[in-house]
């Protein structure tokens, strides 16, 4: 199967008074069509300004310094405004963390579905907008879509409000969906339905999805695959069931520790010792070696590059193959 | 609403009653009019027969009391210049001043949103410093210097406008105002862009702020993410947004946009109520004084209102617990 997105050593940087922020340093993976692929990392490890990267969204200072970002053969870092304008919530769609904040206060969930709409077909007619809106919100599980598509965001609660943003993300039938932790701000049974409903859609659309999230329990129920990213790099990627029974990384092997498990019922979590270093000052070498218990002195020195241990999975570390000092 | 609207009107007669105490005892502690009014050359008899015309013999309290049941009458006494009614005076007066402090306004806006709006989106630009250290000098600048400035230069040096004075009327759709003459708007400029420069600064800076805050929000993300061009992101989400802020404080500020109108008025010789308090202050016309500001008053507490009425319009948030 042909990618529809290959991400290559991609490098997103902010240019900070205080310094070069490497938010994004030598980022690759790729996304097949109708896959879902899961992002996870812990907070600040760059998994959103991944996104923003692939959506031309990044916001000054920050820029996109190097590699490439192809999406179905086009080279979008290379992209001029107007053909990313034309191709972000048309080919590529978002969905943010936050549904409170994403949706603007003062609009009509109407006015927001429709312009996004207009925004890639000038040519259609209010009413025929009008109607896919309503038909994109039924679809998302909002009982009558006619009236509801005339209220406010205020006058929706957060899991329906992110229903509203998974409706409008999908308007425009899209290949490719990015969703940033979006259930992140919803509670627990509400993250299981839209969970579920996002899965269902795009399994119907063939629309591949790209899921960030630093919860690994929800990156096993629907992924395919799994990157794992750490101070700004993919450290571990691969099949979610060989990666999650069989982590390679010490730093994946360190998150699979931390989440509470049946099979470990009883026994304390484990956590990762340590603080992310600062990305306005990474160490030489591996960014992982103050927090990892096989530390070398290879890995003070050198950047561990990509290993290929076969069956698709790749993992960026000089220890790998060999077991655990423990 | 309504009982929105009543409590509020209830509130608002409680400030204009405490006002016209206030209003009544600071004038009558200033000067005595009678020595502006009388000719030196005046009998005694003459005098006190004045006095008691104008009912300056009876004790202060006396006079409120006739004052307060006159007020409700609709009537806020004679003028002892004039001796024509106050109200009168001030209303026949009222719509050059009203035209003056609602160009100014349209000045302000038209201009100040686009430049703090720019400064908002660019704030590191060369552009966006000139605009704001511009906005900087206009609020430190007084008033009526500006305003001597302007007539020198575009005036006196350049005889682009005229220097004073308000230019011809023309009546249109029962409203009869300068705006609607070419020689009406050229009188109309220089005095309006006057009394402007200060609201144009706060409103740039308000603009500028809202911008800068709102940019970041992950609303405006979100419709670019959606591939809505930027320039509905910035005509629609952003200004939108920012809009609430900005009508509230224009509507607050309008009642001293008219009240600062004097100082202005005076410079461009702007036949306003403006200049008329002015004047009524060195003759000390007690019953002129009194009556401007009462209704400066009643202007400030009735824009109070209105701009909570239409806050609600703007941000739909509020509409709702105003339903309720
Ligand atoms: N405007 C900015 N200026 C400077 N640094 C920035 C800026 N935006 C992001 N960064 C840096 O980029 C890093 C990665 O941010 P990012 O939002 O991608 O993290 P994340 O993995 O999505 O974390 P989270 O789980 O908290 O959302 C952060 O550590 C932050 O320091
Ligand atoms: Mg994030």
């Amino acid at each position: 199967m042909k990618p529809i997105l290959q991400i290559e050593n991609l490098q997103t940087h902010f240019f900070t008074k205080a310094g070069v922020v490497k938010a994004v340093d030598g980022v690759s993976f790729d996304i097949n069509a109708g896959e879902v692929v899961g992002l996870v990392g812990e907070s600040g490890s760059g998994k959103s300004i991944t996104g923003f990267s692939v959506m031309g969204l990044v916001d000054a200072p920050g820029k996109i310094v190097g590699g490439r970002i192809m999406f179905q053969g086009e080279d979008i870092a290379a992209m001029s405004p107007q053909q990313l304008q034309s191709l972000r919530g048309n080919r590529i769609s978002m969905i943010f963390q936050d549904p409170m904040m994403t949706l603007n206060p003062v609009l009509r969930v109407e006015t927001q579905m429709v312009e996004a709409i207009k925004a890639h077909d000038s040519m259609i007619s209010k009413s025929e907008a009008r109607a896919r809106a309503r038909d994109a919100l039924g679809l998302v599980g909002i009982s009558a879509p006619e009236e509801r598509m005339r209220a406010y965001p205020h006058q929706f609660s957060g899991g329906m409000r992110q229903r509203v943003s998974i409706a409008i993300a999908m308007l425009n039938r899209p290949d490719l969906i990015i969703a940033d932790e979006p259930t992140t701000a919803l509670d627990v049974t509400i993250q299981g339905q839209v969970i579920h409903e996002m899965q269902r859609l795009c399994e119907v659309t063939k629309t591949a999805l790209l899921w960030i999230t630093h919860d690994l329990a929800v990156v096993a129920g629907i992924a395919d695959r799994i990157c794992v990213m750490y101070a700004g790099r993919v450290v571990e990627q691969g099949p979610i069931a060989s990666t999650i029974s069989q982590p390679l990384h010490p730093y994946t092997r360190g998150l699979m520790g931390s989440v509470p498990s049946q099979n470990r019922r009883g026994q304390p979590l484990q956590q990762i010792d340590g603080m992310v270093p600062s990305l306005l000052n990474l160490p030489s070498g591996c960014a992982f070696q103050n927090r990892c218990a096989m530390v070398s002195d290879k890995c003070l020195s050198e950047i561990p590059e990509p290993i290929d241990v076969g069956e698709q999975r790749l993992v960026r570390c000089v220890n790998v193959g060999q077991e655990p000092a423990s | 609403m309504t009982a929105f609207i009543l409590r509020r009107s209830l509130q608002s007669l409680i400030v204009l009653f405490v006002m016209s105490l206030l209003v009544f005892g600071g004038v009558n502690m200033v000067g005595d009019p009678v020595d502006m009014l009388i000719s030196p050359e005046a009998d005694q008899m003459e005098i006190d027969r004045v006095i008691r015309d104008l009912g300056l013999d009876r004790p202060v309290t006396e006079q409120y009391w006739y004052f307060l049941v006159n007020a409700f009458k609709g009537e806020l006494g004679r003028s002892f210049i004039f001796g024509e009614p106050a109200l009168k005076l001030i209303i026949q007066r009222m719509p050059a001043t009203m035209e003056l402090a609602l160009f100014s306004l349209l000045l302000a806006v038209v201009f100040g949103i686009p430049l703090g709006v720019y400064a908002g989106l660019k704030p590191e630009g060369k552009l966006s410093r000139t605009i704001m250290a511009g906005s900087i000098l206009g609020f430190s600048m007084p008033t009526f210097w500006v305003g001597i400035l302007l007539i020198m230069f575009f005036s006196v040096n350049l005889g682009w406008f005229p220097s004073t004075g308000r230019g011809e009327t023309a009546t249109y759709f029962g409203m009869t105002s300068s705006i609607f003459t070419a020689d009406g708007l050229s009188h109309l400029f220089l005095p309006a862009f006057n009394l402007a420069l200060f609201k144009l600064s706060s409103v740039i800076r308000l603009a500028r702020a809202g911008t800068r805050e709102v940019i970041l929000q992950d609303y405006i993300k979100f419709a670019r993410a959606k591939g809505v061009q930027e320039s509905r992101v910035i005509r629609v989400h952003l200004l939108k947004n920012i809009m609430i802020p900005i009508v509230t404080v224009i509507g607050l500020e309008f009642g001293s946009l008219i009240a600062f109108s004097t100082v202005t008025e005076t410079v461009f010789a702007w036949p306003g109520m403006g200049k008329l308090i002015i004047d009524s202050i060195y003759n000390l016309d007690r019953p002129i004084i009194v009556a401007y500001l009462m209704i400066i008053v009643l202007i400030f507490v009735t824009l109070n209102l209105v701009v909570d009425i239409l806050y609600s319009f703007l941000d739909p948030r509020v509409r709702i617990k105003g339903a309720k």
